[in-house]
């Protein structure tokens, strides 16, 4: 938990009033005067980096020519999720929440990125939420920081950049904290009391140190220790343990909107095994997010997983999948109608395929993001369309939230 | 006009503590600057003539390497002294904020090259933003402006960072016949909207456009080199700004770029980025009046323009507003700790990255990877956030151990980084320390230390 208090407790045993360091009440002020931005729904955005293949996610098992495209990576393990489409077993321990309804996948969506299909021109186009009409090196700030900044009131933690990889779907002149939940700050108590000392006739400085200060506490980092296959198994859950902890962390707070990145995704070779452990990743974020956030938390929560671009329809020589156009969006949180795969099929008959070797994109990515924020926010269609998401046409509510 | 050494220091330099014959005058400051280059002599990094030379044979052989091992051999070995030239360039960078007696050269050419901003998509080893550096930015820092500006349209890592070498005539040869291609005005846009004139100045899509057109023909490949291909130029003349440009080759575009050098809207825009970087975030109108002024009177001579900077009360009123900006923090840093370029010279690798690249990513500056053409930001509110100040905190507990040693007293480490800028409570504070490593660390971290 963000604890300002287990701060203030320090000082005490240090003999220090917290009158004489107003530092450290700075964020406690703020959220004691009234009604927080944007309500009670929390937005989380994960970018999938790498081009997560969507067939492999969600594999439309009553596609006749599946089998064919992809001998090796149609495998029989996959659990059915409406007689259509089955879901990878690696997210195997989601199920629960696709019962419960909250899980949900888009299938055959994409951004307006054509033709090219490379990682950073794709992942620009899915961060600018911009269309083919604007150059993207005009672009200068993200979709979600373009959200925000139509957000009266906004506060200092409204939005949260969480992790290392720069979030460029937050970049903009709304303000968005950033942090990096593996930062250390190995200090012995006299030296946070000394610097506290030093920063304390400087409100920028006392204002940028206590939040490091809190978010550095060694008892920032609970919450129950989770049992998934991924722990057993022996990939390093530590770090994604870290970003979800400590969005969740926040969001449980004065947080509203946090995003990060998750990578590994791009498994152009046996794609197998490095697709399993990406799988894993994911599967457990959702889950830590889901268990720190707690039940009623959890249920004002919408979490949108997505990537630059899907994958080819069919396997390469080398058993794994090369770029491709359309593909698959993870959604999940208490917040969402889930238990559902939205969007519509187009089918892999060669004639139904993007160029002839991807999956054919039937819908934007970015009405589905558009919908959520409305949904969730009530934000006027106008603004979405030629804001936050310009040129964008956001077609028939899909009745995504709740 | 009288000055403080920490004043001069600090705002105009990498910081204390400055050897006696420093320059801390303005007076001083612009002799230091009208006379030779000392720093670029004793740390030279290479020009990009050096990385075309290598990287012309390394694109001619790819083909016939893929079916001779000997050849691919040779190839991967020359790719790897174009990465060596790069750290060198990056310990030549380093070295020459340490060692520099005029600081203000220095971070001029960190300030033109941040204006004049190439990334290198973070390669931070990549040798040709530092050769960008070399020969379009630093031999030109105390020219008048349209020179620098031309040197930066015609190179190499402007043409490629800006898209300018996918940039065809619609109607040229080339677009006409079997190459194809079409016309990309991203260069052309950022002269006009970053470089020159400024945001929201007085000029249209139009001009946007009649620029780019007018560029067409500039273009640099690893085979060729560098060449205006007039294949590639679009015929006829140009209207940029009301003023037709004709002629063969780069004439015209040499002619166009010295007019909007000399524009009256770049002087304004320049000026103003120029007092927001050294003075203030919100400078005193003052002062950005009178170096617009001194840019319109010379046509953009910059030593005019520094002086008129430098010349102005303003330049002298102490106030600390700005932040250091991470590398600032780090050559600082060092600077204090009394590391030499000398020193610099002998770090590999791991230790560049442990003591700057490392370090400078967390705090948000990766080296040479701006996040856009429009460069590192500049309000103090974008570098001391609670991880930007987090990553300092942690920098200055447990770097300086490994550089110094011993490690210096905190009151007279103190005395040494900040001069008379040290507050009393400061200097009690560093005193009270458990030890000297955090010690230093509170120096390091303290406001007077990271503001400037």
């Amino acid at each position: 938990m963000m604890n300002r208090r287990g701060v203030l407790r320090g000082l005490g045993a240090l003999g220090c009033s917290a009158a004489a360091f107003p530092w450290l009440t700075t964020v406690t002020l703020a959220a004691a005067d009234g009604g927080v931005p944007l309500g009670d729904h929390r937005f989380v955005v994960i970018i999938l980096r790498g081009a997560m293949d969507g067939l492999d996610v969600l594999q439309p098992k009553g596609e006749p020519s599946l089998a064919r495209y992809r001998p090796t990576l149609a495998r029989p393990d996959a659990i059915d999720l409406d007689g259509f489409f089955a879901l990878n077993a690696g997210l195997g321990q989601l199920m629960p929440l696709w019962q419960a309804g909250e899980l949900a996948f888009v299938h055959a969506t994409s951004t307006p990125y054509r033709h090219k299909r490379s990682h950073f021109g794709g992942q620009d186009l899915l961060e600018a939420g911009t269309g083919p009409d604007v150059p993207i090196e005009q672009v200068r700030d993200g979709w979600l920081n373009r959200m925000l900044q139509s957000v009266p009131g906004l506060r200092a933690e409204t939005a949260f950049a969480v992790g290392r990889q720069e979030m460029r779907l937050l970049r903009g002149p709304a303000h968005v904290m950033e942090w990096a939940p593996d930062t250390r700050m190995d200090l012995s108590p006299q030296a946070r009391l000394l610097l506290e000392q030093v920063y304390h006739d400087d409100p920028l400085f006392m204002a940028a140190a206590s939040d490091a200060m809190a978010m550095t506490e060694p008892d920032m980092m609970m919450g129950e220790v989770l049992e998934t296959e991924g722990a057993t198994k022996g990939v390093k859950l530590g770090e994604v343990d870290d970003l979800a902890s400590f969005a969740a962390a926040r969001l449980r707070e004065d947080t509203r909107i946090a995003a990060f990145s998750l990578s590994g995704w791009d498994t152009h070779k046996s794609q197998g095994k490095g697709f399993q452990r990406a799988l894993m990743r994911l599967e457990r974020v959702v889950l830590r997010l889901r268990s720190d956030l707690g039940p009623d938390v959890w249920g004002k929560t919408t979490l949108l997983a997505m990537t630059e671009f899907g994958r080819t329809v069919a396997e390469n020589g080398t058993a794994g999948t090369d770029h491709g156009t359309a593909g698959a969006m993870l959604m999940a949180g208490g917040a969402i109608r889930g238990g559902k795969v939205y969007g519509r099929w187009p089918g892999l008959e060669e004639a139904d395929l993007f160029e002839r070797r991807d999956l054919m994109p039937t819908s934007d990515v970015r009405a589905w993001a558009a919908h959520a924020l409305r949904g969730m926010y009530g934000f006027d269609a106008g603004l979405l369309q030629t804001k936050v998401f310009p040129g964008l046409e956001m077609g028939d509510d899909p009745g995504l939230i709740l | 006009m009288t000055a403080s050494p920490s004043l001069a220091a600090f705002r105009y330099g990498y910081g204390l503590p400055l050897s006696d014959t420093a320059p801390v005058t303005a007076k001083a400051m612009l002799a230091a600057l009208a006379g030779p280059d000392a720093m670029a002599a004793r740390w030279p990094v290479a020009g990009y003539d050096k990385v075309h030379a290598i990287g012309n044979v390394i694109a001619k052989g790819k083909q016939a390497a893929k079916s001779d091992a000997v050849l691919q051999a040779e190839l991967t070995a020359m790719s790897d002294q174009l990465t060596v030239m790069g750290q060198d360039a990056l310990r030549a960078s380093i070295a020459r904020c340490l060692d520099a007696e005029d600081g203000f050269r220095e971070r001029l050419v960190a300030f033109w090259a941040d204006h004049f901003t190439i990334s290198s998509g973070g390669k931070e080893d990549a040798i040709t933003a530092y050769a960008f550096v070399e020969d379009a930015i630093r031999p030109h820092v105390t020219g008048p402006f349209h020179q620098m500006l031309t040197a930066v349209v015609m190179h190499p890592g402007m043409l490629l960072y800006l898209d300018q070498t996918r940039s065809v005539g619609p109607n040229s040869r080339q677009a006409k016949g079997k190459g194809g291609g079409g016309l990309n005005e991203n260069l052309a846009r950022e002269v006009l909207e970053l470089h020159t004139l400024g945001i929201g100045a007085g000029y249209a899509q139009d001009d946007v456009r009649q620029l780019a057109e007018l560029f067409t023909g500039l273009t640099y490949d690893a085979r060729r080199g560098f060449s205006f291909d007039g294949r590639r130029a679009e015929p006829g003349a140009e209207t940029v700004l009301g003023k037709s440009y004709d002629g063969k080759a780069e004439a015209p575009i040499r002619a166009a770029l010295e007019d909007i050098a000399r524009h009256a809207d770049t002087a304004r825009h320049i000026a103003r980025k120029l007092a927001v970087h050294f003075l203030s975030d919100s400078p005193d109108a003052g002062v950005v009046d009178a170096v617009a002024q001194a840019w319109g009177r010379t046509g953009g001579d910059l030593m005019a323009v520094y002086a008129a900077l430098l010349d102005h009360p303003a330049a002298w009123v102490a106030s600390a507003d700005k932040a250091r900006q991470p590398w600032d923090f780090l050559m600082a840093s060092l600077r204090a700790l009394g590391v030499r370029g000398q020193d610099v010279a002998g770090w590999e690798q791991p230790r560049l990255s442990n003591m700057i690249l490392g370090p400078l990513r967390a705090m948000g500056q990766r080296w040479k990877s701006p996040p856009g053409p429009d460069g590192w930001p500049e309000e103090i509110g974008a570098w001391i956030t609670p991880q930007g100040l987090a990553e300092r905190i942690d920098w200055a507990m447990t770097r300086p151990t490994h550089l110094a040693s011993p490690l210096p007293q905190p009151a007279d480490l103190a005395q040494r980084a900040l001069g008379d800028r040290a507050s009393p409570a400061l200097i009690w504070a560093a005193e009270r320390a458990e030890n000297l490593v955090e010690g230093v660390g509170i120096v390091l971290a303290s406001p007077e230390f990271n503001r400037r």
